[in-house]
């Protein structure tokens, strides 16, 4: 089959592969029908999530329909599926507390040991990722071996079509977590950095759980409109004072609760930011913090900090006073997607979620390096890509 | 200059001596008495069990203890989740567990010396064997319905000493990291029916 690899910084490439088998019991076999490349994906491409190896096929936004199941999968062939990006047993501690992207079995034990060094526990298993959350081929081929099949994939029904729901399998649920993370009170105020897709969705979903005011935060135009177009206010952080804005518009107060849909490769050219990326360039596993540490210093004392961004590895000239003496809490993590599937698809049914206005570009499989290269290099007018095999 | 630098040295000196006197009296004094805390010995900083290596690893699996019991006794499901098992030769009570050991398989000739159902299993190998090995299986009731925590704790004494304990650490082969891995194994097997794996080709 053809899939796309990952052979290193920004070098990735259409192969042809080995077609994936049914491994274990509960297995499927799905044949993508639509795929995307994820803004978690450019962490990959930029190199600075660590335990990639070459070859390594990405993609962890993805559906399809089923062409083959294990003895115990409950799919039937032909059904159209979303999966989920975390891969999850469904039977252990944690998925039966449905935190799913937390699961303890679906990592190989062999992959688990270096999580478990660095972050002290092990963590889950992941779709087209690092080889610390298992390197599991991705979703950027014509084919995936799906495991736990009986477990994660979201079964849609025949006549919506692929992009109303394509988003179930990450960003969707991703921004719809972080807006629960915030234990929204109605007319709270909501500040969200970073305009990509999990923070417009997560603009969206905040405005859904109640919010009175939501104030998104980037400096790419385009993105600022979509946000502005989801009903949020906008602060371009290249021409505005992002804290003393956030407190003048907040009545002097403070956002209640404060989202970070950045992540470790915060843009930008303040004194702590260049000091990161200094450190992140050798690979010394230095994130690029300085959403969330403005983010920290923006909220109100006892808000809710909620992080969708994706960290890891250390940060320091952290604002950890700030954490302590507000009295904040934080709360982050992987998204669970399993636990949000059924009812955000219902809401998408229903006509309250549209998740199709993030499309910018459509491309087929074969033009996914071109999609990684503007992705990464035009971030104003890409804001998403769908692949077709 | 000259001056204050002369000014310096006497509280140069003095400061110097009080560190000394300092020093000296916290070596001279006993220091607090620490009562026994609660952890297992092995998690000390400072071990001393002679030559030998001791280690082991608590793994909660939501299973019930005869069953986890029973996987331990059945060598056919032991194969499933210790991957470095080649076979076992012998008698039940005086199992031969032969292991991939990285260079070629080797044997150890052991004595099962305890097995209480649902309780406990443990086996040492027998005096003149290849590599002194005392392995044991505990089985307790998680709290709050989670299941069973199953602790595994071997003591060895590593071939070729502290050298090759370290080697076969750094190549992650220690029975330390066999063991984590082999009780994730077994939680995989118990939990979900299968043994994970990130491979989707059936041979490899």
């Amino acid at each position: 089959m053809r899939a796309l690899t990952w052979h290193g910084k920004h070098d990735v490439r259409m192969d042809t592969v080995p077609d994936p088998q049914i491994v274990n019991p509960r297995d499927a076999i799905i044949e993508v029908t639509s795929t995307a490349i994820c803004g978690s994906d450019l962490h990959l491409y930029d190199a600075v999530i660590p335990g990639l190896q070459g070859g390594d096929i990405l993609g962890h936004e993805f559906m399809g329909r089923v062409v083959e199941t294990g003895p115990k999968s409950t799919l039937k062939t032909g059904q159209r599926v979303v999966v989920p990006f975390t891969i999850s047993c469904g039977s252990c501690f944690f998925c039966k507390a449905t935190l799913f992207s937390a699961c303890d079995n679906a990592n190989p034990v062999e992959t688990q040991e270096a999580s478990e060094l660095l972050y002290g526990h092990a963590v889950g298993g992941l779709f087209g990722y690092s080889h610390m959350t298992g390197g599991y081929p991705g979703g950027q081929a014509e084919y995936v071996r799906v495991p736990y099949s009986d477990v994660g994939p979201i079964v849609v029904p025949d006549g919506v079509p692929d992009e109303d729901v394509l988003f179930l399998s990450d960003i969707l649920p991703t921004g719809w977590m972080a807006a629960e993370n915030c234990d929204i009170m109605p007319g709270d105020s909501v500040a969200v950095w970073g305009c990509g897709p999990v923070g417009l969705f997560a603009v969206q979903s905040a405005l859904l759980m109640g919010a009175g005011r939501v104030i998104a935060i980037d400096h790419h135009p385009n993105r600022l409109a979509l946000a502005r177009g989801l009903g949020a206010d906008i602060i371009d952080y290249t021409q505005t004072h992002v804290l003393e804005a956030l407190m003048e518009m907040t009545g002097g107060m403070g956002p209640d609760a404060v989202i970070d849909a950045v992540g470790m490769e915060s843009h930008g050219m303040a004194p702590d930011n260049l000091m990161d990326a200094a450190k992140q360039k050798v690979g010394i596993g230095a994130d690029r913090a300085h959403a969330l540490r403005m983010a920290l210093m923006a909220v109100r004392k006892g808000g809710r900090v909620s992080i969708p961004g994706v960290y890891g590895g250390m940060a320091d000239k952290f604002p950890l006073g700030a954490l302590m003496e507000k009295g904040l809490q934080v709360r982050s993590g992987q998204t669970h997607v399993q636990r949000y599937g059924t009812r955000l698809l219902d809401m998408i049914m229903e006509g309250k979620i549209d998740t199709t206005f993030l499309i910018s570009h459509r491309l087929s499989l074969e033009e996914a390096p071109r999609g990684y290269r503007n992705f990464a290099e035009n971030q104003n007018d890409w804001t998403k890509v769908v692949l077709t095999p | 200059m000259t001056d204050r630098r002369s000014d310096l040295f006497p509280i140069l000196g003095v400061a110097v001596l009080a560190l000394g006197v300092v020093g000296v009296a916290r070596l001279m004094t006993p220091g607090p008495r620490h009562p026994a805390d609660s952890a297992p010995g092995r998690t000390a900083k400072r071990l001393q069990f002679g030559g030998y290596q001791v280690t082991g690893r608590t793994v909660t699996i939501d299973a019930p203890r005869d069953r986890i019991h029973a996987m331990w006794r059945d060598p056919k499901q032991l194969a499933l989740f210790m991957q470095d098992l080649v076979a076992i030769e012998g008698t039940p009570d005086r199992p031969i567990w032969v292991i991939d050991g990285g260079h070629g398989p080797f044997r150890i000739e052991t004595r099962l010396v305890e097995d209480r159902a649902g309780e406990s299993l443990a086996w040492r190998s027998v005096e003149g064997a290849d590599f002194q090995i005392e392995a044991k299986i505990r089985l307790r009731d998680a709290p709050a319905g989670r299941g069973t925590e199953v602790e595994a704790h071997v003591a060895y004494v590593p071939p070729y000493g502290l050298l090759g304990h370290w080697a076969a650490k750094l190549r992650g082969l220690d029975p330390k990291a066999r063991g984590r891995q082999e009780l994730k194994r077994l939680k995989m097997l118990l939990e979900t029916g299968e043994i994970a794996t990130a491979s989707n080709q059936r041979n490899t």
